[in-house]
Protein backbone atom coordinates (compact mmCIF):
# COMPACT_ATOMS: atom_id res chain seq x y z
CA UNK A 1 0.00 0.00 0.00
CA UNK A 2 1.47 3.45 -1.01
CA UNK A 3 0.11 6.50 1.01
CA UNK A 4 1.38 10.22 1.04
CA UNK A 5 1.64 11.22 4.68
CA UNK A 6 1.19 15.00 4.58
CA UNK A 7 2.30 15.75 8.73
CA UNK A 8 0.15 17.88 10.47
CA UNK A 9 1.77 19.52 13.45
CA UNK A 10 -0.73 22.67 13.52
CA UNK A 11 0.62 24.86 11.17
CA UNK A 12 0.87 24.62 6.91
CA UNK A 13 -1.13 24.97 3.81
CA UNK A 14 -2.64 21.23 4.42
CA UNK A 15 -5.63 21.27 2.02
CA UNK A 16 -3.36 22.62 -0.61
CA UNK A 17 -0.53 20.17 -0.34
CA UNK A 18 -3.12 17.24 0.01
CA UNK A 19 -5.17 18.43 -3.22
CA UNK A 20 -1.95 18.68 -5.22
CA UNK A 21 -0.71 15.41 -4.41
CA UNK A 22 -4.01 14.15 -5.19
CA UNK A 23 -4.33 15.81 -8.61
CA UNK A 24 -0.52 13.65 -9.14
CA UNK A 25 -2.18 10.49 -8.59
CA UNK A 26 -1.19 9.78 -4.86
CA UNK A 27 -3.41 8.57 -1.97
CA UNK A 28 -2.35 11.54 0.40
CA UNK A 29 -3.83 11.57 3.60
CA UNK A 30 -3.34 14.30 7.11
CA UNK A 31 -2.24 13.18 9.76
CA UNK A 32 -1.78 14.92 13.42
CA UNK A 33 -0.61 11.42 14.46
CA UNK A 34 3.13 10.10 14.32
CA UNK A 35 1.89 6.50 15.21
CA UNK A 36 0.60 7.13 11.36
CA UNK A 37 3.81 6.86 9.73
CA UNK A 38 3.63 3.48 9.95
CA UNK A 39 1.27 3.47 7.24
CA UNK A 40 2.92 5.98 4.57
CA UNK A 41 5.42 5.15 1.87
CA UNK A 42 5.80 9.02 1.79
CA UNK A 43 6.20 11.69 4.27
CA UNK A 44 5.90 15.45 3.57
CA UNK A 45 6.73 17.80 5.81
CA UNK A 46 4.75 21.16 4.52
CA UNK A 47 5.01 24.46 6.62
CA UNK A 48 4.28 28.08 6.73
CA UNK A 49 5.14 30.10 10.01
CA UNK A 50 8.13 30.62 12.10
CA UNK A 51 10.93 27.80 12.36
CA UNK A 52 11.32 27.95 16.44
CA UNK A 53 7.32 27.69 15.98
CA UNK A 54 7.81 24.56 13.53
CA UNK A 55 10.33 22.82 15.86
CA UNK A 56 8.64 23.47 19.30
CA UNK A 57 5.22 22.17 17.24
CA UNK A 58 7.45 19.22 16.07
CA UNK A 59 8.94 18.39 19.00
CA UNK A 60 6.00 18.41 21.47
CA UNK A 61 4.03 16.24 19.14
CA UNK A 62 5.88 13.44 18.65
CA UNK A 63 6.88 14.04 15.71
CA UNK A 64 10.26 14.55 15.12
CA UNK A 65 11.33 11.11 16.72
CA UNK A 66 8.53 9.88 14.53
CA UNK A 67 10.02 11.54 11.43
CA UNK A 68 13.70 10.69 12.63
CA UNK A 69 13.04 7.04 12.83
CA UNK A 70 11.33 6.56 9.84
CA UNK A 71 13.59 8.61 7.27
CA UNK A 72 17.04 7.32 8.46
CA UNK A 73 15.90 3.88 9.79
CA UNK A 74 12.80 2.71 7.47
CA UNK A 75 14.78 5.16 4.44
CA UNK A 76 11.17 6.47 3.50
CA UNK A 77 11.26 9.33 1.12
CA UNK A 78 10.73 12.83 2.90
CA UNK A 79 9.90 16.03 1.12
CA UNK A 80 9.99 19.15 2.99
CA UNK A 81 7.93 22.48 1.49
CA UNK A 82 8.98 26.01 2.77
CA UNK A 83 9.21 26.01 5.98
CA UNK A 84 9.24 21.93 6.20
CA UNK A 85 12.45 22.31 3.76
CA UNK A 86 14.22 24.63 6.23
CA UNK A 87 13.48 22.56 9.22
CA UNK A 88 15.66 19.60 7.62
CA UNK A 89 18.68 21.43 8.50
CA UNK A 90 20.47 21.48 11.43
CA UNK A 91 19.90 25.48 12.97
CA UNK A 92 17.72 27.98 12.32
CA UNK A 93 17.31 31.36 13.34
CA UNK A 94 14.30 32.35 12.66
CA UNK A 95 12.37 33.07 16.31
CA UNK A 96 15.52 33.16 17.85
CA UNK A 97 18.51 30.22 17.84
CA UNK A 98 16.37 26.71 17.67
CA UNK A 99 17.97 23.21 16.70
CA UNK A 100 16.01 21.52 13.47
CA UNK A 101 15.77 17.99 12.58
CA UNK A 102 19.52 17.76 11.59
CA UNK A 103 18.11 15.85 8.50
CA UNK A 104 20.82 17.93 6.25
CA UNK A 105 23.62 19.72 7.20
CA UNK A 106 23.05 23.21 7.09
CA UNK A 107 21.42 26.37 9.00
CA UNK A 108 18.92 28.86 8.40
CA UNK A 109 19.32 32.36 8.10
CA UNK A 110 17.51 35.47 6.71
CA UNK A 111 17.99 36.84 3.03
CA UNK A 112 20.13 39.50 2.55
CA UNK A 113 19.09 41.84 0.31
CA UNK A 114 21.81 42.76 -2.72
CA UNK A 115 20.33 45.86 -3.42
CA UNK A 116 18.28 48.90 -2.15
CA UNK A 117 15.35 47.79 -4.77
CA UNK A 118 15.66 44.22 -2.98
CA UNK A 119 12.66 43.38 -1.35
CA UNK A 120 12.22 40.98 1.38
CA UNK A 121 9.82 38.49 1.78
CA UNK A 122 11.00 36.93 -1.13
CA UNK A 123 7.36 36.99 -2.61
CA UNK A 124 6.11 35.23 -6.66
CA UNK A 125 7.48 33.44 -8.89
CA UNK A 126 11.21 32.61 -9.56
CA UNK A 127 13.64 30.61 -11.54
CA UNK A 128 14.84 27.37 -10.54
CA UNK A 129 18.59 26.23 -11.81
CA UNK A 130 19.15 22.48 -10.64
CA UNK A 131 22.05 20.53 -10.59
CA UNK A 132 23.08 17.97 -12.95
CA UNK A 133 20.76 14.55 -12.54
CA UNK A 134 18.78 16.22 -9.46
CA UNK A 135 16.27 14.05 -8.49
CA UNK A 136 12.91 15.99 -8.18
CA UNK A 137 13.74 18.09 -11.34
CA UNK A 138 14.04 15.14 -14.00
CA UNK A 139 11.44 16.78 -17.26
CA UNK A 140 11.69 20.22 -16.03
CA UNK A 141 13.64 22.87 -17.98
CA UNK A 142 16.46 24.96 -16.31
CA UNK A 143 15.25 28.14 -15.21
CA UNK A 144 11.73 27.20 -15.38
CA UNK A 145 9.64 29.54 -12.71
CA UNK A 146 8.12 28.02 -9.27
CA UNK A 147 6.50 30.43 -6.62
CA UNK A 148 8.41 31.51 -3.54
CA UNK A 149 6.95 33.26 -0.36
CA UNK A 150 9.97 33.52 1.62
CA UNK A 151 12.34 35.26 4.21
CA UNK A 152 14.44 32.53 5.31
CA UNK A 153 17.10 30.23 3.48
CA UNK A 154 19.27 27.48 3.73
CA UNK A 155 22.54 27.57 3.94
CA UNK A 156 25.21 24.33 3.40
CA UNK A 157 28.58 23.51 2.99
CA UNK A 158 28.18 20.48 1.45
CA UNK A 159 27.92 21.11 -1.76
CA UNK A 160 26.59 17.65 -2.88
CA UNK A 161 23.54 18.46 -0.63
CA UNK A 162 22.47 21.45 -2.78
CA UNK A 163 19.79 19.97 -5.54
CA UNK A 164 18.91 23.72 -7.36
CA UNK A 165 19.67 27.61 -6.68
CA UNK A 166 17.55 30.61 -7.65
CA UNK A 167 18.64 33.82 -8.93
CA UNK A 168 17.77 36.41 -5.68
CA UNK A 169 19.93 37.72 -3.17
CA UNK A 170 22.71 36.41 -4.83
CA UNK A 171 21.75 32.91 -5.80
CA UNK A 172 20.46 31.31 -3.11
CA UNK A 173 19.70 27.57 -2.29
CA UNK A 174 16.29 26.96 -3.39
CA UNK A 175 16.04 22.74 -3.18
CA UNK A 176 18.19 20.50 -1.24
CA UNK A 177 18.45 16.81 -0.97
CA UNK A 178 20.34 14.05 0.97
CA UNK A 179 19.96 10.51 0.45
CA UNK A 180 15.95 9.95 0.70
CA UNK A 181 15.11 13.74 2.26
CA UNK A 182 14.22 16.45 -0.31
CA UNK A 183 13.64 20.22 0.90
CA UNK A 184 12.28 22.71 -1.92
CA UNK A 185 12.25 26.13 -1.11
CA UNK A 186 9.26 26.57 -3.40
CA UNK A 187 5.53 25.66 -3.19
CA UNK A 188 5.15 22.81 -5.97
CA UNK A 189 1.72 22.25 -4.72
CA UNK A 190 1.26 26.54 -5.93
CA UNK A 191 3.00 25.89 -8.81
CA UNK A 192 0.84 24.09 -11.40
CA UNK A 193 2.57 22.23 -13.98
CA UNK A 194 5.87 22.26 -13.03
CA UNK A 195 5.34 21.94 -9.80
CA UNK A 196 3.11 19.01 -10.12
CA UNK A 197 5.98 17.72 -12.21
CA UNK A 198 8.06 17.70 -9.09
CA UNK A 199 5.71 16.35 -7.26
CA UNK A 200 5.50 12.92 -9.51
CA UNK A 201 9.33 13.10 -9.38
CA UNK A 202 9.21 12.73 -5.53
CA UNK A 203 6.32 9.93 -5.63
CA UNK A 204 8.39 8.25 -7.98
CA UNK A 205 11.39 7.77 -5.76
CA UNK A 206 11.04 4.49 -3.49
CA UNK B 1 14.85 37.20 -11.66
CA UNK B 2 11.72 37.86 -9.61
CA UNK B 3 8.68 38.41 -11.72
CA UNK B 4 5.93 40.73 -11.67
CA UNK B 5 2.69 39.05 -11.26
CA UNK B 6 -0.53 39.44 -12.15
CA UNK B 7 -3.41 39.55 -10.08
CA UNK B 8 -6.91 38.75 -10.21
CA UNK B 9 -8.79 40.25 -7.49
CA UNK B 10 -12.00 38.27 -6.96
CA UNK B 11 -14.59 40.35 -4.84
CA UNK B 12 -17.37 37.82 -3.03
CA UNK B 13 -20.31 39.11 -1.72
CA UNK B 14 -23.13 36.79 -0.49
CA UNK B 15 -23.26 33.85 -2.80
CA UNK B 16 -22.17 35.91 -5.76
CA UNK B 17 -19.02 37.36 -7.37
CA UNK B 18 -19.14 41.18 -7.31
CA UNK B 19 -17.55 44.68 -9.15
CA UNK B 20 -18.18 47.79 -7.99
CA UNK B 21 -16.95 51.46 -8.82
CA UNK B 22 -15.23 53.43 -5.70
CA UNK B 23 -16.18 50.61 -3.36
CA UNK B 24 -19.72 51.40 -4.63
CA UNK B 25 -22.36 50.48 -6.66
CA UNK B 26 -22.32 46.64 -6.61
CA UNK B 27 -22.76 45.04 -9.88
CA UNK B 28 -23.17 41.04 -9.69
CA UNK B 29 -20.41 39.63 -12.02
CA UNK B 30 -20.83 35.90 -11.74
CA UNK B 31 -19.97 33.33 -9.04
CA UNK B 32 -16.66 32.58 -7.47
CA UNK B 33 -15.65 29.03 -8.18
CA UNK B 34 -16.31 29.20 -11.50
CA UNK B 35 -13.86 32.47 -11.79
CA UNK B 36 -11.40 30.38 -9.74
CA UNK B 37 -11.48 27.72 -12.23
CA UNK B 38 -11.16 29.58 -14.98
CA UNK B 39 -8.22 31.99 -13.59
CA UNK B 40 -6.28 28.64 -12.48
CA UNK B 41 -6.68 27.50 -16.22
CA UNK B 42 -4.94 30.55 -17.61
CA UNK B 43 -2.52 29.49 -15.21
CA UNK B 44 -2.38 33.56 -13.73
CA UNK B 45 -0.02 34.01 -11.14
CA UNK B 46 -2.01 34.94 -7.72
CA UNK B 47 -5.65 35.31 -6.83
CA UNK B 48 -6.85 37.41 -4.43
CA UNK B 49 -10.19 36.99 -2.75
CA UNK B 50 -11.94 39.21 -0.50
CA UNK B 51 -15.09 38.79 0.97
CA UNK B 52 -16.38 42.34 1.44
CA UNK B 53 -19.34 41.49 3.27
CA UNK B 54 -17.87 39.48 6.00
CA UNK B 55 -16.68 42.41 8.58
CA UNK B 56 -19.54 44.66 7.48
CA UNK B 57 -21.96 41.90 9.00
CA UNK B 58 -19.36 41.29 11.83
CA UNK B 59 -19.02 37.72 10.70
CA UNK B 60 -16.44 35.35 10.76
CA UNK B 61 -14.62 34.18 7.26
CA UNK B 62 -16.66 31.81 5.96
CA UNK B 63 -13.99 29.00 5.92
CA UNK B 64 -16.01 26.52 3.92
CA UNK B 65 -16.39 28.47 0.79
CA UNK B 66 -12.37 29.17 0.94
CA UNK B 67 -11.83 25.30 1.24
CA UNK B 68 -14.09 24.82 -1.76
CA UNK B 69 -12.24 27.75 -3.91
CA UNK B 70 -8.70 26.39 -2.67
CA UNK B 71 -9.72 22.95 -3.90
CA UNK B 72 -9.85 24.08 -7.46
CA UNK B 73 -7.27 26.58 -7.07
CA UNK B 74 -3.78 25.69 -7.88
CA UNK B 75 -2.32 29.27 -7.78
CA UNK B 76 -1.21 30.96 -4.32
CA UNK B 77 -4.32 32.15 -3.15
CA UNK B 78 -4.67 35.33 -0.91
CA UNK B 79 -7.64 35.46 1.15
CA UNK B 80 -9.71 38.75 3.05
CA UNK B 81 -12.44 39.75 4.78
CA UNK B 82 -13.76 39.79 8.26
CA UNK B 83 -10.40 38.53 9.74
CA UNK B 84 -10.34 39.58 13.59
CA UNK B 85 -8.16 36.89 15.35
CA UNK B 86 -5.42 34.44 15.05
CA UNK B 87 -7.98 31.44 14.90
CA UNK B 88 -9.40 33.07 11.67
CA UNK B 89 -6.17 33.25 9.65
CA UNK B 90 -4.92 29.41 11.19
CA UNK B 91 -8.34 28.22 10.00
CA UNK B 92 -8.26 30.34 6.59
CA UNK B 93 -4.38 28.87 6.49
CA UNK B 94 -6.22 25.17 7.15
CA UNK B 95 -8.98 25.84 4.79
CA UNK B 96 -6.30 26.17 2.06
CA UNK B 97 -5.59 30.33 2.07
CA UNK B 98 -2.04 30.50 1.40
CA UNK B 99 -1.97 34.20 2.97
CA UNK B 100 -4.28 36.42 4.41
CA UNK B 101 -5.11 39.92 4.01
CA UNK B 102 -5.52 42.06 6.77
CA UNK B 103 -7.48 45.34 6.63
CA UNK B 104 -10.32 46.78 9.29
CA UNK B 105 -8.40 44.93 11.99
CA UNK B 106 -4.94 45.89 11.82
CA UNK B 107 -6.56 49.52 12.46
CA UNK B 108 -8.73 48.06 15.26
CA UNK B 109 -6.40 45.56 16.97
CA UNK B 110 -2.99 46.39 14.84
CA UNK B 111 -0.99 43.68 17.91
CA UNK B 112 -2.69 40.92 15.86
CA UNK B 113 -0.63 41.93 12.52
CA UNK B 114 2.43 41.38 15.32
CA UNK B 115 1.05 37.95 16.83
CA UNK B 116 0.20 36.64 13.14
CA UNK B 117 3.41 38.01 11.72
CA UNK B 118 5.11 35.72 14.87
CA UNK B 119 2.76 33.09 14.58
CA UNK B 120 2.62 32.16 11.08
CA UNK B 121 5.52 34.08 9.27
CA UNK B 122 5.60 37.63 7.68
CA UNK B 123 5.61 35.76 4.54
CA UNK B 124 1.93 34.91 4.74
CA UNK B 125 0.46 38.10 5.95
CA UNK B 126 -0.68 40.74 3.41
CA UNK B 127 -1.66 43.85 5.17
CA UNK B 128 -4.21 45.63 2.63
CA UNK B 129 -4.69 49.29 2.98
CA UNK B 130 -7.62 51.04 0.69
CA UNK B 131 -6.41 54.95 0.08
CA UNK B 132 -8.44 58.33 -0.57
CA UNK B 133 -6.21 61.25 -1.45
CA UNK B 134 -7.67 64.51 0.41
CA UNK B 135 -5.83 68.09 0.85
CA UNK B 136 -2.80 66.58 -1.26
CA UNK B 137 -2.41 63.59 0.98
CA UNK B 138 -3.44 59.74 1.62
CA UNK B 139 -5.68 58.70 3.97
CA UNK B 140 -6.33 54.72 5.06
CA UNK B 141 -10.03 54.38 5.36
CA UNK B 142 -10.94 50.76 7.06
CA UNK B 143 -14.43 48.42 6.90
CA UNK B 144 -14.34 48.43 3.02
CA UNK B 145 -13.81 51.69 2.51
CA UNK B 146 -16.46 53.43 4.57
CA UNK B 147 -14.62 54.62 7.78
CA UNK B 148 -12.08 57.21 8.24
CA UNK B 149 -9.13 55.90 10.13
CA UNK B 150 -6.94 59.08 10.15
CA UNK B 151 -3.93 57.46 9.65
CA UNK B 152 -1.88 58.58 6.70
CA UNK B 153 -0.89 55.97 4.15
CA UNK B 154 2.51 56.20 4.55
CA UNK B 155 2.88 56.09 7.52
CA UNK B 156 0.36 53.47 7.99
CA UNK B 157 2.44 51.12 5.68
CA UNK B 158 5.32 51.31 7.22
CA UNK B 159 3.60 50.28 10.49
CA UNK B 160 2.64 47.80 9.31
CA UNK B 161 6.13 47.07 7.74
CA UNK B 162 7.13 47.18 11.24
CA UNK B 163 4.56 45.22 12.69
CA UNK B 164 5.90 41.98 10.42
CA UNK B 165 3.32 42.56 7.11
CA UNK B 166 5.07 40.81 4.25
CA UNK B 167 3.43 42.03 1.51
CA UNK B 168 1.22 45.92 1.35
CA UNK B 169 -1.80 45.42 -0.94
CA UNK B 170 -2.72 49.16 -1.85
CA UNK B 171 -6.11 50.16 -3.16
CA UNK B 172 -6.86 53.20 -4.63
CA UNK B 173 -10.65 53.33 -3.44
CA UNK B 174 -11.19 56.50 -5.80
CA UNK B 175 -9.78 55.06 -8.85
CA UNK B 176 -11.35 51.10 -8.32
CA UNK B 177 -13.49 50.23 -11.20
CA UNK B 178 -12.98 53.42 -12.70
CA UNK B 179 -10.43 51.55 -15.31
CA UNK B 180 -8.62 54.87 -15.43
CA UNK B 181 -5.48 53.50 -14.46
CA UNK B 182 -4.03 53.45 -11.04
CA UNK B 183 -3.24 56.05 -8.74
CA UNK B 184 0.34 55.94 -9.80
CA UNK B 185 1.50 58.80 -7.35
CA UNK B 186 -0.16 56.82 -4.22
CA UNK B 187 1.27 53.69 -5.16
CA UNK B 188 5.16 55.53 -5.15
CA UNK B 189 4.24 56.69 -2.33
CA UNK B 190 3.97 53.24 -0.85
CA UNK B 191 6.68 51.45 -2.65
CA UNK B 192 8.83 53.86 -1.33
CA UNK B 193 7.63 53.93 1.93
CA UNK B 194 8.44 50.28 2.71
CA UNK B 195 10.97 47.23 1.90
CA UNK B 196 8.68 44.63 1.68
CA UNK B 197 7.10 43.98 -1.83
CA UNK B 198 3.53 46.07 -2.71
CA UNK B 199 0.49 45.29 -4.74
CA UNK B 200 -0.76 47.76 -6.98
CA UNK B 201 -4.42 47.65 -6.95
CA UNK B 202 -7.22 50.45 -7.85
CA UNK B 203 -8.24 51.73 -11.22
CA UNK B 204 -6.13 49.33 -14.06
CA UNK B 205 -8.28 49.71 -17.31
CA UNK B 206 -5.47 48.37 -19.77
CA UNK B 207 -2.23 46.61 -19.97
CA UNK B 208 -0.35 50.27 -19.91
CA UNK B 209 -1.63 50.89 -16.61
CA UNK B 210 -0.30 47.90 -15.32
CA UNK B 211 3.08 49.00 -17.18
CA UNK B 212 3.04 52.12 -15.50
CA UNK B 213 2.64 50.79 -12.21
CA UNK B 214 5.77 48.96 -12.66
CA UNK B 215 8.06 51.19 -14.31
CA UNK B 216 6.77 54.83 -12.40
CA UNK B 217 4.81 53.13 -9.29
CA UNK B 218 7.55 50.39 -8.08
CA UNK B 219 5.23 47.91 -7.49
CA UNK B 220 6.03 44.07 -7.19
CA UNK B 221 2.63 43.07 -8.23
CA UNK B 222 -0.38 44.14 -9.95
CA UNK B 223 -3.97 43.36 -9.40
CA UNK B 224 -7.29 43.89 -11.67
CA UNK B 225 -10.72 43.10 -11.40
CA UNK B 226 -13.03 45.13 -13.59
CA UNK B 227 -10.22 45.14 -16.42
CA UNK B 228 -11.20 41.37 -16.63
CA UNK B 229 -14.54 41.02 -15.50
CA UNK B 230 -15.58 43.76 -18.34
CA UNK B 231 -12.95 43.92 -20.82
CA UNK B 232 -11.78 41.17 -23.37
CA UNK B 233 -8.09 42.16 -21.67
CA UNK B 234 -6.33 38.63 -20.51
CA UNK B 235 -3.75 38.35 -17.54
CA UNK B 236 -1.79 36.26 -20.77
CA UNK B 237 -2.44 39.47 -23.05
CA UNK B 238 -1.17 41.65 -20.30
CA UNK B 239 2.22 40.06 -19.56
CA UNK B 240 2.74 39.48 -23.63
CA UNK B 241 2.60 43.54 -23.20
CA UNK B 242 4.76 43.56 -20.21
CA UNK B 243 7.39 41.33 -21.86
CA UNK B 244 7.48 43.37 -24.65
CA UNK B 245 8.33 46.37 -22.84
CA UNK B 246 11.17 44.76 -21.06
CA UNK B 247 9.49 43.58 -18.05
CA UNK B 248 9.86 40.44 -16.76
CA UNK B 249 6.70 38.36 -16.48
CA UNK B 250 6.61 34.29 -15.52
CA UNK B 251 6.72 31.54 -18.26
CA UNK B 252 8.33 34.52 -20.44
CA UNK B 253 10.09 32.16 -22.50
CA UNK B 254 6.83 30.20 -23.44
CA UNK B 255 4.59 33.13 -23.96
CA UNK B 256 4.86 34.41 -27.92
CA UNK B 257 5.58 38.17 -27.86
Amino acid sequence: MSATLIIDYGLGNLQSVKRAFEECGAAAFISDDPRDVKTASHLVLPGVGSFRDGMEQLNQSGWTQAILREVLQEQIPLLGICLGMQLLGEVGYEGGETRGLGLIPGQVKKLEPESPETRIPHVGWNEVYPVEDAPLFADVADGTDFYFVHSYHFITKNRECIMSTTPYCGNFISAVMQQNVFGVQFHPEKSQKSGFRVIRNFLAIH
Amino acid sequence: MLKVRIIPTLLWKGPGLVKGVAFDSWRRVGTVLPAVKVYNLREVDELIILDITAGMENRPPDFESVAEFSQECFVPLTVGGGITSLSDIKNLLRSGADKVAINTAAFETPDLVDQAAHHFGSQCIVASLDAKAENGRYYCYSACGTRPTGKEVTHQAKEMEKRGAGEILITSIQQDGAMQGYDLNLIRCVSAAVSIPVIASGGAGCFEDFYQAVHAGGASALAAASMFHFTEQTPLGAKQYLQSKGIMVRNANMIPA
